[in-house]
């Protein structure tokens, strides 16, 4: 796989000094020591192959807009090289520039000319960007006379109306009605396949995670971890909850995967299986088939009060069910050093086909990010395989009630 | 240098289409429409006209016409409404479309261009006005009109230059900017365009010999009044500061550019 993009040990500093015009000496030769120097990026280096869809997560300030301005071209990294094969379509900020005085066929042309499509292109373009965009009549109105939602659908579809060969999302998916979030999402799936390289910031985990077949987690200017999207968004759901008297650790799972887990350790859980009617313990369990998931926690420091949660994720790392004790009214108070507990979870393995893992969390409230006693992701990894049912497509098994009769 | 040449070369349609635009807007919701771009500058010299012309007027040497005030406004009005549109407009080019060059790449050096364009566009306009109003007043076309063109490029290249190497100081330093608003004014009550430089004493009058827009402005008025040949020597002089500014405003630009957004 050839890299398409190749980002070699960047940085970025935003520099202010006393004086401007030393700034200005400063582009004839003669540096200045600049006052303040703000590195927003230090040492970032990776590489992405053609049609490879990248997450770049993070918490805010930690210098993913930043990259992508880099990738994108608009700001020029202070140190290392940015190497790019191709051409470069950004959503940084849908509707960009557009003049709310003019239509959105005018304002179209002139984005898609800024984007440096040529006279013949846009001609080209037009009939897909106003299909696209679905707003009917409105492409021929003044912009002003749009909600956001539509000048979103023009903006995004104006971005798209050419396939490039690196694409860069930035938060802007979440942004409009739900069918055209689903159609442009459809439309990046589309050049995906058509082995464009995708490049996208989102706080949506599960955006990342159903996308990206890797994912970069940054932490205040650093790249911190480089993997596949369900142990980095694992990784980064621990950074999140991390506090000083924790540590989150990584360990390698027989599975192959890296599994995470933090937490302040006054609770842990000792032991985690799944069992069937007949009490065994199992690892490969049927379609439908009533199991329970029995986890013993073990108390090592006094804890006011303890709440159990566990999730069940499917195989990219997309939560399919999960609870906890304290949604369903069953915390646990008053708990001493040495005290064990035993978790009972019954249900129907009403899940379809494939592989599946389990995290467990054990905390004072309904989240862990105030006292995270553990928080342990892939604590216990089964598979459902459908031994019995008819052919069925999806992650959840909905038993159906089909009936089928020839009217008359 | 021919890399943005040839980029600028392929956003040209861009260009077109984004100067087109800029005229639309300006006057999309009025009722007049492009008509203003005549009417506030020839409403200006209106101004100017009922003003001054009684007390002025006497001393314009060697003509007879009651008009002549009036085209000697126009004329001087032609130059400086050009170049003061594009100094201002080049002030904060950078700083106006700061949010563009932050999230799209392309030539920045189109920016430029498309305000020359529109500038030039405008004064196009102004530039028939007055041609109007010298034919109306019983005047004749004259061979000295074809001297025109030159004078508009030397005028816009001036601005360019002046105005540029001021916008990319202005991204760094916003003082230059309203600066520049007030050195503006008073520039052009230093450039005689509502009065005639003979009025001024002799030492002023020679000062005033290094100021590009008093060549600029009595270039316009040679042609347009008097049916004289500009000066010649005083244009020279004009082109090759033009150039020598316009170079200063590419190097300054280009070593800029990397700091540039992010400061904007």
């Amino acid at each position: 796989m050839s890299a398409v993009l190749k980002i070699d040990q960047v940085g970025k500093a935003f520099r202010e000094y006393g004086m401007e015009w030393q700034r200005m000496l400063g582009w004839f030769g003669w540096k200045q020591t600049p006052t303040v120097e703000h590195w927003v990026l230090r040492d970032i280096s990776f590489e992405v192959g053609a049609g490879e869809a990248v997450g770049i997560v993070g918490q805010n300030g930690a210098g993913k807009s930043t990259l992508l301005k880099l990738v994108t071209g608009t700001l020029r990294p202070t140190e290392g090289s940015i190497r790019i094969g191709g051409r470069i379509a950004a959503i940084l900020e849908l509707g960009m520039g557009f003049n709310p005085d003019l239509t959105g066929r005018q304002n179209a042309r002139y984005s898609a000319g800024l984007m440096g499509l040529s006279a013949a292109n846009i001609d080209a373009v037009m009939p897909y960007i106003e299909s696209f965009a679905e707003i009917g009549d409105y492409f021929d109105e003044p912009i002003r006379t749009y909600s956001s939602g539509m000048q979103m659908r023009v903006g995004f579809s104006v971005v798209t109306a050419v396939r490039p060969e690196i694409l860069i999302v930035d938060e802007a998916l979440s942004v409009g009605d739900a069918y055209f979030a689903h159609k442009s999402m459809a439309r990046i799936r589309e050049f995906r396949e058509q082995g464009t390289t995708l490049l996208i910031v989102s706080h949506d985990a599960s955006a990342i995670q159903s996308l990206c077949d890797r994912a970069i987690l940054l932490d205040r200017g650093h790249l911190l971890r480089d993997g596949s999207p369900d142990e980095v968004m694992d990784y980064y759901n621990a950074l999140i909850a991390a506090k000083a008297n924790e540590d989150v650790q990584v360990i390698q799972h027989e599975s192959g995967k890296a599994q995470t887990i933090s937490g302040s350790g006054e609770a842990i859980v000792e032991s985690i299986g799944l069992f069937n009617a007949e009490n065994q313990p199992v690892e490969f369990v049927n379609v439908g088939e009533p199991v329970e998931l029995r986890v013993r926690v073990k108390v090592l420091g006094a804890i006011p009060r303890m709440v159990f949660g566990y999730m069940i994720k499917d195989r990219l790392g997309q939560p399919v069910f999960g609870t906890n004790t304290f949604h369903t009214r069953q915390p646990i108070e008053q708990l001493e050093t040495g005290q064990v507990v035993q978790y009972t979870a019954a249900f129907p393995m009403n899940f379809g086909p494939g592989s599946y893992s389990i995290s467990t969390a054990l905390c004072s409230t309904d989240t862990h990010l105030v006292n995270n006693y553990e928080w342990r992701d892939l604590a216990l990894i089964f598979t459902v395989a459908n031994a019995d049912r008819p052919l069925f497509v999806g992650s959840a098994w909905v038993p159906p009630v089909i009936q089928v009769s020839r009217a008359s | 240098m021919k890399d943005m040449l040839l980029a600028l070369w392929r956003y040209r349609h861009f260009i077109l289409r984004a100067i087109g635009n800029d005229l639309r807007t300006r006057f999309t919701r009025s009722r007049l429409g492009a008509v203003w771009l005549i009417l506030q500058p020839l409403a200006q010299s209106a101004i100017y006209a009922l003003i001054l012309s009684r007390v002025l007027a006497a001393r314009l040497p060697g003509i007879n016409s009651r008009y002549a005030y009036v085209i000697y406004l126009l004329a001087g009005m032609l130059a400086w409404s050009l170049f003061a549109e594009v100094v201002m407009r080049c002030l904060t080019i950078f700083v106006d479309n700061g949010n563009l060059m932050k999230k799209i790449v392309f030539p920045r050096m189109c920016l430029p261009l498309v305000v020359s364009g529109s500038a030039l566009v405008n004064n196009l306009f102004l530039l028939c006005a007055t041609l109007g109003i010298y034919l109306l007043i019983g005047n004749e076309p004259t061979v000295m009109w074809l001297w025109l063109p030159v004078l508009i490029v030397l005028t816009l290249a001036f601005a360019l230059g002046f105005g540029l190497v001021l916008g990319v100081l202005n991204v760094f330093i916003r003082d230059v900017a309203q600066v520049m608003i007030v050195v503006l004014q008073l520039w052009f009550w230093l450039t005689p365009v509502v009065y005639m430089a003979s009025v001024l004493p002799g030492p002023a009058h020679a000062l005033m010999h290094l100021n590009p827009m008093y060549q600029m402005v009595t270039a316009f008025q040679q042609i347009l009044l008097w049916n004289h040949m500009p000066d010649i020597k005083g244009l020279i002089a004009v082109a090759v500061l033009s150039a020598g500014l316009l170079g200063i405003a590419l190097v300054l630009f280009r070593k800029s550019s990397p700091d540039m957004v992010d400061v904007l």
